[in-house]
């Protein structure tokens, strides 16, 4: 899932600032099961906001509402009209929801509410962790499930660098040596063999560093190329 | 092939290397080290300049690297792939080269968290294991990465690598070391050694694999100067292993500075008795001016002149 996190109440207020009637919505798929942008989160953030304007003597107000998911043109299109009362939107969503409700509704101003942090998984309640960076090229086969990409703090492709440590990246104790995770997987089934290749530098353009990417599915288009 | 500089002809003579070390300063006056650099003339075979070490913003590697040719003497040239694409990796060696540097080590690179900008991007374009052969092809094979090729034929380099018995999986590090020499090591240093008996059980193991035939080992060392300094290395640099016993050593000495020199000679001494160890690099930064005595009191000068 795409985790994310609120952004800080004095953040969000000072880029309300210009706005009297503001609508905080909340996104119902990824950043609800985070516990960051849903239905709860956008509720406890009207309430935020209205406290401190309350306490700062200002005259804005906030609404809530929630959507199943901003980065699809056929539920935002659901909630057009009601979102058309407002001065500014304060979406919850992921930086994909927030852009997609800024390209569909060209004439509202949709802000983002959330810092987007990564695409990862519930480690244990209340704990996130990233585990895939979307690099349009996936390597879990050669390393049995565990990604060097991401988690190896360099994005090393041929084992763990001189600062592994215990188990542990140099970055931080509270981060596992991916490439340590790597070996005891290869040993367990007993392919540790694959160590010894020597990886070839990795094409990066099928990454964010080959410019913005898009997916063209012919066999799943509309004819009208909708 | 013949050797391309005068560390290769050292090691490829069988003659135990020492490669003296230094840091270049957060600002474009490189007087000091310059100073320091002439003091261990005639005590280093060549000399390893740190590429932004720890991740610290300082005149370059190659920019020093340029100096130290014109006073005539060998720089072993540090490339790390935390800041550099293979563009400019690849472009940097050739700039190197052009002005005679002969010396690659190839490097991965502290994490930029520990420097002095941590909110750089840590670039890792290539990892150093494909650095290492990204050296090699360019040299071996006339091909960048991309599959071009170079319009002239590079002159021989000497390529380096790093190695630390001291890091986990320690079971793994000698594999990894046949991994940097498949990948075109020539020659490797380690991170300095203080835990000599860990050190003693990598050799065995690397021993054992035939490793120390296929490429020039060289043991990585440093002189403690005190005991803020020994706890510093113990607890913050990554990778590294001070035994306490030493702590306590120095701790129970008169003159600490002069107990962490005895390490500092004890060690080489120890080392040179290792089979297959066949150098010594020492990394006194911060204290380069003790070098020179070091490398007299372990025995190992005059060096040899192979002109």
């Amino acid at each position: 899932m795409i985790v994310g996190e609120r952004k800080p109440l004095a953040e969000i207020a000072a880029m309300l600032e210009p706005f009297k009637k503001v609508c905080v919505l909340g996104c119902g798929t990824c950043v609800t099961v985070c516990l960051s942008g849903g239905e709860k989160e956008a509720a406890e953030t009207v309430a935020a906001l209205t406290l401190l304007w309350q306490k700062e003597g200002k005259s804005s107000e906030a609404n809530s509402l929630t959507m199943l998911r901003q980065c699809e043109y056929e539920y935002i299109d659901d909630l057009a009209a009601k979102l058309s009362e407002y001065d500014a939107v304060l979406s919850l969503a992921c930086g994909v929801g927030v852009q997609t409700m800024t390209t569909r509704l060209q004439d509202k101003i949709v802000l983002p509410g959330l810092n987007t942090t990564f695409m990862g998984y519930p480690l244990e309640q209340g704990v996130w962790t990233e585990n895939c960076l979307g690099c349009g090229n996936c390597v879990l086969d050669l390393t049995m499930g565990i990604c060097p990409i991401t988690r190896c703090s360099k994005s090393m492709l041929n084992g763990p660098c001189g600062g592994s440590q215990e188990g542990k990246c140099e970055v931080s104790k509270d981060v596992d040596c991916a490439w340590q995770l790597i070996y005891d997987r290869l040993i367990k089934l007993d392919l540790l063999h694959r160590m010894e290749t020597v990886q070839p530098p990795k094409d990066w353009s099928t990454s964010h560093h080959g410019g913005v990417r898009t997916t063209v599915r012919e066999d799943v288009k509309l004819e009208s190329g909708q | 092939m013949n050797p391309a500089s005068n560390l290769q002809k050292m090691l490829d003579g069988g003659h135990f290397a020492v490669s003296g070390e230094l840091g270049p300063p957060k600002s474009a006056d490189i007087s000091t080290l310059k100073h320091h650099a002439e003091d261990m003339r005639k005590h280093v075979d060549a000399y390893n300049i740190t590429d932004n070490q720890t991740a610290i913003v300082r005149t370059s590697s190659i920019g020093v690297a340029a100096t130290l040719m014109q006073m005539g003497l060998e720089p072993t040239v540090q490339m790390t792939v935390r800041d550099r694409n293979r563009i400019c990796l690849q472009s940097d060696l050739l700039g190197a080269v052009s002005f005679g540097v002969r010396n690659f080590l190839c490097l991965q690179g502290d994490h930029a968290m520990f420097g002095n900008e941590p909110g750089s991007k840590n670039v890792n374009d290539i990892d150093s294991m494909q650095l290492l052969e990204t050296v090699k092809n360019m040299r071996d094979k006339n091909v960048f990465i991309g599959g071009e090729e170079l319009e002239h034929p590079l002159p021989p380099v000497f390529i380096g690598a790093v190695v630390n018995p001291f890091a986990d999986p320690f079971e793994y590090r000698p594999y990894r070391l046949a991994k940097k020499i498949a990948a075109g090591a020539q020659f490797v240093q380690t991170q300095c050694i203080f835990d000599i008996d860990r050190f003693e059980k990598w050799m065995e193991k690397v021993r054992d694999l035939g490793l120390h035939k296929k490429v020039h080992i060289i043991g990585g060392v440093t002189p403690i100067k005190s005991i803020g300094a020994a706890r510093y290395m113990q607890k913050n640099v990554s990778g590294m292993i001070v035994p306490e016993e030493l702590i306590t050593r120095i701790k129970g000495s008169e003159d600490k500075k002069k107990e962490g020199l005895n390490i500092c000679v004890e060690t080489i001494q120890r080392l040179r008795e290792i089979e297959g160890v066949a150098g010594v690099h020492v990394m006194a930064i911060a204290w380069e001016e003790v070098v020179p005595e070091i490398v007299e009191r372990a025995g190992l000068y005059p060096r040899p002149s192979l002109d």
